[in-house]
This record gives structure tokens, sequence and C-alpha cells, in this order.
């Protein structure tokens, strides 16, 4: 035990230089990221459920007159593996938070807006290898790959990656000492969002009270606009309404959860 | 050491008050704390559990806001400047500061990143706390994967990646053998006679505030009751020296003589004589001569200079290991949860 000090003394004792929000943030995110670099199948363990859907489900859709069942049904469960793995994310946080490590973070330097941020925008890491992953499973079959539309529709997952992160990691917040409370509310939340975005059935026949509903789901264009876009299809409007649902979600989400992180 | 030593306050608490509702009774867990400590120096928090000492701290490292009056760390208010402060401190917590999840080695390199050291730095930073703190066969494994005592090993390590201006340590060396125990004493030693940081711990451990501070604020239901160096503290209450003798009669007559020491307290049970004064580990040999002179054989002797124990007693009637006894079968919170 000779090196405790070996580096130069001076610059170690000195305080901190302050560092920017994009610093931190970065910081945040890439610590976030290194379990995911350690053992990349874990990224699977969010995609059980999905994929179940995706091999049980799927091939009882009936055939459509425009295209495949696996053409309409692909994009929903590409959304749906990225809201079960952002509203997942949370738990991570409750975690570290019974464990300590959370409280060493919120003594280091980093701002409290960056420990919310670096968090949330990890997110699109894991569902971009998702979203590789099923479509390499599902390209074979009757899946036709419009690989411009698919960037377009990744870039507006990516938004609502970030936006349910951050609301999963608010209520991983709200939930410390209770940790049940992030499970049920998580759990009761998130079927219901599923159903009225259309994912697994389409809501074309719905009454008209569910249609309204959906009506209010942010997702809901968030997946119609998925469909269009892996289909290959380009109407401004429904990308538009996609990147704003999106958008809504991002900016509700990060204003929710910085709220949390700084009064953490 | 071309390090520049500043010297002065580093540390100032004025009436910090921090008060808790848990399950709608008051906790009143800190309660007007007035403390300075200068730079360079190494001060234990010595008290039972749920003294308030871990809630002073939490205070200090901007974790949880006072109730009332204030405190400054490092030149900056805990309220008003917490992001300064941050800056200048380093903390290790009670809990683990790396997450099971990932690996130790990335978790002090990602310390070292978010405490401003480039890549390169940190790594190298993270190196050499692995070596130092004999963590070189788990550093790359998962951190759930490790026993307690290599976690608590790494938490310390996680703490020291940068040697900030103060640094504070909430019961590092809980959950270590006796072994890493001693290891962390010296390591502490090491780290504050070679960087002049000053460091703050906290502890329910005597021999370790005896052991390690320079200085011992014991603190007792939220406020200090004495603040001094563990010697002088010992030296205040005096040495203990226990005379044994042939007959009761004999233990009397000898108590009378042995009351002449100056400041003496002395009690005679049976045939045994309890002198209580001083420096009286120096004076024992002149007792005994003087006793001997007066045909007062003693047929024992023990001497024992006091623990900070005795001086905890003295100070509140109960003993250290009474009073976390009694906390930990009351219904108030520990530290811990009331935050």
């Amino acid at each position: 035990m000779t090196t405790l000090t070996a580096s130069p003394a001076p610059e170690l004792t000195a305080d901190v230089p302050a560092s920017s929000f994009w610093a931190d943030t970065w910081n945040v995110m890439t610590r976030e990221l290194k379990p995911l670099w350690r053992e990349p199948a874990s990224v699977l363990f969010a995609m059980v459920q999905p994929l179940v859907f995706l091999g049980l489900f799927a091939p009882l859709l009936p055939e459509v007159s425009e295209g495949s069942a696996l053409q309409w049904f692909v994009p929903g469960i590409v959304a749906m593996t990225c809201l079960m793995g952002a509203s997942f994310t949370g738990a991570n946080l409750s975690d570290e938070m019974i464990s300590g490590s959370h409280e060493r973070m919120l003594v280091s330097p980093l701002s409290r807006s960056s420990l919310l941020v670096g968090r949330a925008c990890k997110e699109i890491v894991p569902m971009l290898m998702q979203t590789a992953l099923i479509l390499v499973v599902v390209t074979p079959f009757s899946f036709d790959l419009h690989l411009g539309g698919v960037l377009v529709g990744v870039a507006m997952l990516a938004l609502f990656s970030i936006g349910v992160g951050s609301l999963s990691f608010a209520l991983a917040l709200v939930s410390e000492g209770q940790e049940w409370l992030f499970w049920t509310v998580q759990q009761t939340l998130i079927f219901p969002v599923l159903l009225l975005a259309g994912i697994l059935l389409p809501l074309e026949g719905a009454p008209g009270w569910l249609r309204f509903l959906s009506d209010l789901n942010p997702l809901t264009y968030v997946v119609e606009a998925q469909r269009e876009l892996f289909a290959g299809i380009w109407h401004a409007d429904v990308v538009a309404a996609g990147f704003a649902g999106g958008a809504v979600v991002a900016a509700f989400g990060i204003w929710v959860g910085v709220r949390g992180m700084r009064r953490a | 050491m071309t390090t520049q030593r500043p010297t002065g306050p580093v540390i100032v608490t004025r009436g910090l008050t921090r008060h808790f509702k848990v399950n709608k009774t008051h906790v009143e867990a800190v309660r007007g704390l007035d403390l300075t400590i200068d730079q360079g120096e190494l001060v234990a928090f010595l008290g039972p559990n749920g003294a308030g000492k871990s809630t002073t701290l939490r205070m200090l490292t901007t974790l949880l806001a006072p109730t009332s009056g204030t405190a400054s760390v490092a030149g900056h208010d805990v309220s008003d400047a917490p992001r300064a402060v941050r800056r200048a401190i380093g903390y290790v917590g009670q809990g683990n500061g790396a997450s099971h999840q990932q690996r130790g080695r990335d978790e002090l390199i990602s310390q070292g990143r978010a405490h401003g050291l480039s890549r390169a730095a940190a790594r190298e930073r993270a190196a050499e706390l692995v070596a130092d703190l004999d963590l070189e066969a788990v550093a790359d494994r998962k951190v759930a994967s490790l026993s307690g005592g290599q976690r608590r090993r790494l938490d310390i390590a996680m703490g020291l990646v940068h040697l900030p201006r103060v640094l504070f340590l909430d019961e590092p060396s809980t959950g270590l053998d006796p072994q890493n125990r001693a290891n962390l004493q010296a390591l502490v030693q090491r780290l504050h006679g070679e960087t002049g940081s000053t460091i703050v711990l906290t502890t329910h451990y005597l021999e370790e505030a005896d052991a390690l501070a320079e200085r011992v604020v014991v603190i007792d239901h939220g406020r200090v009751i004495a603040d001094d160096s563990a010697s002088r503290l010992k030296t205040r209450l005096g040495d203990r020296v226990l005379l044994g003798f042939a007959s009761a009669t004999d233990a009397a007559r000898a108590a009378e003589r042995a009351a002449r020491l100056p400041d003496a307290t002395v009690s005679v049970t049976g045939e045994q004589v309890e002198v209580r004064a001083p420096g009286a580990h120096q004076a024992v040999a002149g007792l005994l001569a003087d006793l001997h002179a007066a045909r007062l054989t003693a047929t024992g002797v023990e001497v024992s200079r006091p623990t900070l124990d005795d001086v905890f007693l003295d100070l509140t009637g109960r003993s250290l290991r009474e009073a976390n006894e009694q906390q930990s079968t009351t219904d108030a919170p520990t530290e811990g949860e009331a935050a």
C-alpha cells in the first residue's frame, strides 16, 4: 500500500472544477451503459413478453388485404418492447437507492438534472439493440424491411424511450422506501397503455369511448407512424403526429423526472 | 510536500438542527449543533446508534436540508451553494457506493470521471486504488458477487478516487474484520498525513475513535456532550487503580492513605480498594511504597487507563453498549430510516 497519493497531490486535493450539463449527462449515460456493454444479453430480459406475443399471438392474426399481418404487427411489437424496457428501468434506480450508490451520485458534483437526463438517454441504446434484433428475426418471414422508414421510426422511438424512462425514474424516486409501489403502478399502467395504442389489436371497430381514450394516448400516434414508416409509406401528417406524440412524452417525462431528482 | 495547506475553519455549524416526523412522532435527531472544524483536522463523531451522527453528516454533505441553523463546508453554505460544497468534499456513506449491477473497476472509473478526471487519469487512479485496497481479485467482477468486506473496501476506494479537501466517512469500518479494520485505520491516517485533508468520520467503536482521531466529538441525543482530544477526555476522568488486601481492615486503612492523592476518588468493597485519580498510573508506585511503610501490603494491583467507554459512561450515566442496545429496542428510527 504505497500508491495512495502517487498521483500529484496538489491537483488531487483541489476542488473539482465546474462541468457543463452535457459533460455531466455524458458521464451519467456512459456509466449507465457499462453493465449493458459487459452483458449485452441483458437486453433480452425486457424482450421476453414482446417476443412471446410475436411468436404466439402474431400467427393468430387474420391476413389483411393490404399486406401481411406481420407487417402490421411488428412495428407495434417494437413499440411495445421500447415501452416495456423503458418502463422497467426505474427498478435499477430503486436498487441503487436501496444499496446506497444513488446517494453516492447525489454527493458527487454531477448536476441533479444530468443524473436524470443521462439515465433517460441511455434507454436509447437497448431500444436500438432490441429493434435490430426483432427485425433480424422477422425479416426472413413475410415482413418487408424499409430501412429509411425504420431509421426515422427509431428516431421517434428514441424520444418516446427517453420520456417513458424518465417517468419510470420519477416513479422510482417517489416509491423510495416502498418499492412495491413502483411495480404496482408500472404493471397497472402498462397494459391499458398498450391496448389503447392499438398495439395488439386494431381499434377501428372499437366503441366510441375506447377510441376517445385511444386518441388521448400519445403512444397511439407513435404506433400509427411506426406502421407507416416500417412499411415505407410517408405521410407527413402521420409522421409529424408520431414525433409530436414522442416529444410530448419526452418533455413531460423529463419535466417530472428532473423535478423529482432535484428534490432528492 | 508542495501542497499548500490552507488553515482556518473548514466546517462551521451554528445551531444546526434537524427534526423528522416518523409515524406522527416528532424526532429531534440533531439539536442546535455548534461545531468548528479546522482544515487538516481528523475528527471522530462518537455516539450510540441514533445519536444524530449520521444525520449531521448527511446535512454537511448536502443530502439532507437542515430544519434550522446553518452549516458551511469549505466556505460554502450547504443550503445556498450545495454544488460548490459537493465539489470540495468526498463521502463514503453507510451503504454501498458501487452499484451492485456494475463491476467495481468500472464504478471507480465512473467516479473519477464524475470528479473531473480525464479518462486516462481515472483509469490509472482506479488501478492504484484497486492495488491499494487489495481488490485485484474482485475488481473486474460484478459488485453483487462480492463479500460484505470486499464491498466495504470498494466503497472506501470510491471515496478516495479524488482526494478532497474534506472527506466524510460514515461508519467506515462497519462490516470489516479486525484485520481490514486495522488496514482501514492505517489508510485513513496515512491519507490524512499525506494530503492534509480534513477527515470527519462517525463511529460507535470507541477503540476506533481512540486509535484514529485527534479530536473526538461525543454526540448523544442530537447534542455534543464532549469535544476534546481522546487523551484529554480520558485524563480528565483519571486512571483506575484496583488494590487487593488480606483483610477488610487493611483495605479500609489503605483507602484513607490513598485518598491523599490529588483529586482522588476512593471506594472500598470488602478487601478491595478502587482509586480513581488523574495520573494514577504513575502515582501508584509511590502509593504502594507509602502503604508498605505503613505495613499495608497489597496482595494484588491492577492499573487501568480509562477507555472512551468510561468517558461515555461518566458523561451520560450509560455505557455505550447499553446506549446502543437501548436504541435498538426502542421504536425511534435509526438515522438511515429517518432520512
